[in-house]
């Protein structure tokens, strides 16, 4: 197979993935907000979580779209999840409004973000030529993130643990039942 | 035919507002942090589009940093939200008034 039908079959590849995940990420974002039921808000998220993840490895990210599974699919939802059942009140709190025509203002406000975000992109992202990180995934995508963390960003890499850690420690005071 | 940087930086402009709009909609306090979690990954594809249209890895790594710092967060959240659950029996953000003048 000579290497331009090689490229067209992958960039085929390419289309039908996004068009089964792009509706799929946006029809369970919009599921999770619309659904009154807590549990399955979550369990939505979860898909959403995945198809980004699809996206990620259609943009040469595999190491981040495996920590999105691990982390974000795995981890954080079950977080999620537990703390759901824990507190029991999976079910619809009383749809009354504090204000009155919040929702639909918040409908108009959020309509009118994107517009404002998709006319920023309009001005020149969505002509970008698509450039291949080929070069800087020599080795592997996992190497040379990794390679990146360790040497331009080992502060930053610290510091995060540090966070981690302190996180930890606050999730424990907050828990502490006090007597 | 190929896929565009655009495609993907409008979904991510799409599930963002989709989260904002969440965010202000919803009642369930847990509910209104699983919408800030869709926000936050909505950038980070944002962040993983930029890094393939500049053909280096950074943007990967800040995508990395988004989801460690999502994680802490997430734990320090929901730890906040249990405390207060075990106080009002309630987590409905609209309950939580102790600070209304």
């Amino acid at each position: 197979m000579s290497p331009v039908v090689a490229a067209t079959a992958s960039e085929n590849a390419e289309l039908l993935v996004f068009i089964i995940l792009a509706p799929l990420a946006v029809v369970s974002a919009l599921g999770m907000v619309l659904t009154r039921n807590a549990i399955y808000s979550a369990l939505l998220l979860v898909v959403n979580f995945f198809c980004l993840a699809g996206f990620y490895v259609l943009l040469e990210a595999q190491f981040v779209a495996a920590v999105q599974v691990i982390v974000y699919a795995g981890a954080i939802m079950v977080l999620f999840l537990f703390v759901l059942m824990l507190l029991g009140t999976g079910n619809e709190l009383p749809m009354r409004e504090t204000f009155k025509g919040q929702r639909p203002a918040a409908v108009l406000l959020s309509l009118g973000l994107l517009v404002a975000i998709v006319g920023a992109l309009a001005a020149g992202a969505f002509d970008a030529e698509p450039a291949s990180l080929a070069a800087a995934n020599q080795g592997g995508n996992v190497e040379a993130v990794g390679r990146l963390l360790f040497t331009r960003y080992t502060f930053a890499f610290e510091t995060a643990g540090i966070l981690l850690v302190v996180a930890a420690v606050g999730a424990l005071v907050l828990g502490k039942r006090r007597p | 035919m190929r896929v565009g940087p655009g495609a993907y930086l409008l979904v991510s402009a799409v599930l963002f507002a989709i989260g904002v709009a969440g965010v202000l909609i919803r009642r369930n306090a847990i509910v209104v942090f699983m919408c800030v979690e869709l926000m936050l990954n909505a950038v980070n594809l944002s962040f993983i589009t930029f890094a393939k249209t500049n053909g280096a890895l950074d943007g990967q790594v800040l995508a990395f940093f988004v989801m460690v710092v999502a994680a802490a967060e997430v734990v320090v959240g929901l730890g906040i939200l249990v405390s207060i659950f075990r106080k009002r029996s309630s987590i409905s953000v609209d309950d939580v008034n102790l600070l209304k003048g």
